[in-house]
């Protein structure tokens, strides 16, 4: 079968609608909601605070610390069991090196900055979502940062490639499908979360890069504009 | 003067911290169809409270001394992202109260019909599994996480089921079997005061509360003593008359 054009219409570069915001619970220093298609991300930062055990402090910087966890309900198909799974855990840990390098946490020594990402709904791309959304609210929390970090995937569909799969591609049957989630550093542009499931020819890796690179760039004008929204919505 | 004495010396004036009576909920905002994953969703805000109920329905083998009744089930998730106070890892006693209690005022009132959940007798079922989720908390979760678990019951369509599998992705215009709604109400005893939907802040200085769902009837179908003061009878009285007359303001927004 050739998937010779979207099912949902979209160019083969163009990343689903993207809405978000910062600054969406109260109780948290820093937080957003970054929607793609229908995955909705929700991220919450609180810290930097006391890091307990102590054994865990660095007394050098502050720590990093990603949750990542879908709600029961936002699976597309069975009830997703609560509490941390092998799926959850890993993306959790490649959250952390996805955004540890834009942050600047040598002002505190022996904290831990907590950001907890959850997902009310997802179709898709979710690593990505939470990776945008909590970087915002890193930036909402007032963590200093040297860049933002924006993702989103690169997918490879029969020989295609394309940007931002939904489940519907990740799922096509008769076809190889490869998912390529990506992170970059939007200014310098440098690479901070590649993984890959699927298969893809060596030569492409400098296309698959670029492309990335490019999409990514697109998504970070979103969550820019969703941090100058909240600040210049303040009036205080 | 620390905020707390501030919040009592109110109290004694017949009003709030934040300006209300002592039996007024903040704003109350419910919004269905949240989640197009789940079968059925319910956001509820109570002032800067807000929580997520979500339904998943599945095939269920029915547990053995009720083979010819479905599977209901609510689980609360009191999410790390919701507030300094909560942590990642298993339930909090506190989290398996919330679920239970709103569990038991809908499963004692019959409110979901569960014998008309089965596929076939001894062998399928269906599950109604409902999951509460926090997104900020500040206080009173227990009446806003009912509130939520109601709505969402409401919202819930079945999803098509077909040999014996089902297909989530479409869903059937059929509403879940349900004969009542019912809603927890909870009044929250502070020093000597008796009041309704307290703030985080509130929530600290509460020394027992008492929770009470009603049926559409007016009837008691749940109750749930919390915190670690006693209650005199009068008390409980005046905490149930005060409970009936919430319940009019919740059922309300439920519509």
């Amino acid at each position: 079968m050739s998937y010779d054009k979207r099912h949902d219409g979209r160019d083969w570069s163009e990343h689903r609608p993207i809405e978000c915001s910062s600054g969406v619970i109260p109780n948290a220093d820093g937080s957003a909601r970054f929607k793609i298609g229908n995955t909705i991300a929700l991220a919450a930062v609180y810290g930097p605070r006391n890091l307990y055990p102590k054994f865990l402090q660095d007394p050098k910087k502050g720590i990093l610390r990603c949750h990542y966890n879908m709600m029961p309900f936002s699976g597309a198909g069975d009830r997703v069991r609560p509490g941390r799974s092998r799926r959850s855990q890993e993306i959790s840990l490649v959250t952390e090196k996805a955004l540890l390098p834009a942050l600047e946490l040598n002002d505190f020594p022996n904290a831990v900055v907590d950001v907890f990402i959850e997902f009310p709904q997802t179709d898709a791309g979710s690593r990505c979502a939470g990776i945008c959304a909590a970087s915002i609210a890193l930036a909402d929390a007032g963590i200093a940062m040297k860049d933002l970090v924006s993702a989103i995937s690169v997918g490879r569909i029969g020989e295609k490639l394309v940007i931002d799969l939904d489940y519907h591609e990740e799922a096509l049957e008769g076809t190889h499908v490869a998912d390529i989630p990506m992170a970059i550093q939007t200014r310098s542009g440098k690479v901070t979360l590649l993984q890959m499931d699927g298969l893809l020819p060596p030569d492409e890796m400098g296309t698959v890069v670029d492309m990335g690179i490019e999409a990514c760039r697109k998504v970070a004008e979103f969550q820019k504009s969703a941090l100058k929204n909240k600040f210049s919505d303040k009036n205080e | 003067m620390n905020k707390a004495k501030h919040i009592i010396n109110y109290l004694s004036k017949d009003l709030r911290f934040d300006g209300r009576k002592l039996n007024d909920y903040r704003d109350i905002v419910i919004e269905t169809g949240i989640a197009e994953t789940a079968e059925g969703t319910a956001r509820v805000k109570i002032g800067d409270t807000e929580l997520i109920a979500g339904v998943k329905m599945s095939i269920e083998k029915p547990y053995p001394d009720t083979p010819n009744k479905g599977v209901f089930m609510v689980g609360a998730e009191l999410l790390p992202l919701s507030s300094q106070d909560f942590e990642p890892g298993p339930p909090s006693s506190w989290a398996i109260e919330v679920a239970r209690v709103v569990d038991r005022g809908i499963r004692e009132s019959g409110a979901l019909d569960v014998s008309k959940l089965v596929i076939s007798n001894d062998e399928q079922v269906w599950g109604v599994l409902v999951d509460i989720c926090t997104i900020n908390d500040n206080g009173n979760i227990l009446d806003a996480a009912s509130l939520a678990v109601m709505a969402a019951l409401l919202d819930t369509k079945f999803p098509a089921f077909e040999d014996g599998s089902v297909d989530y992705k479409n869903k059937t215009k059929d509403g879940l079997p349900l004969t009542e709604k019912v809603i927890a109400n909870t009044v929250y005893k502070l020093e000597d005061y008796l009041i309704t939907d307290p703030t985080a802040e509130e929530e600290k200085l509460v020394s027992a509360r008492l929770t009470v769902c009603f049926t559409e009837k007016g009837e008691i179908c749940a109750l749930q003593k919390g915190g670690n003061d006693a209650l005199s009878k009068e008390e409980i009285v005046e905490m149930t008359r005060l409970a009936k007359e919430n319940d009019k303001v919740l059922r309300k927004h439920l519509g």
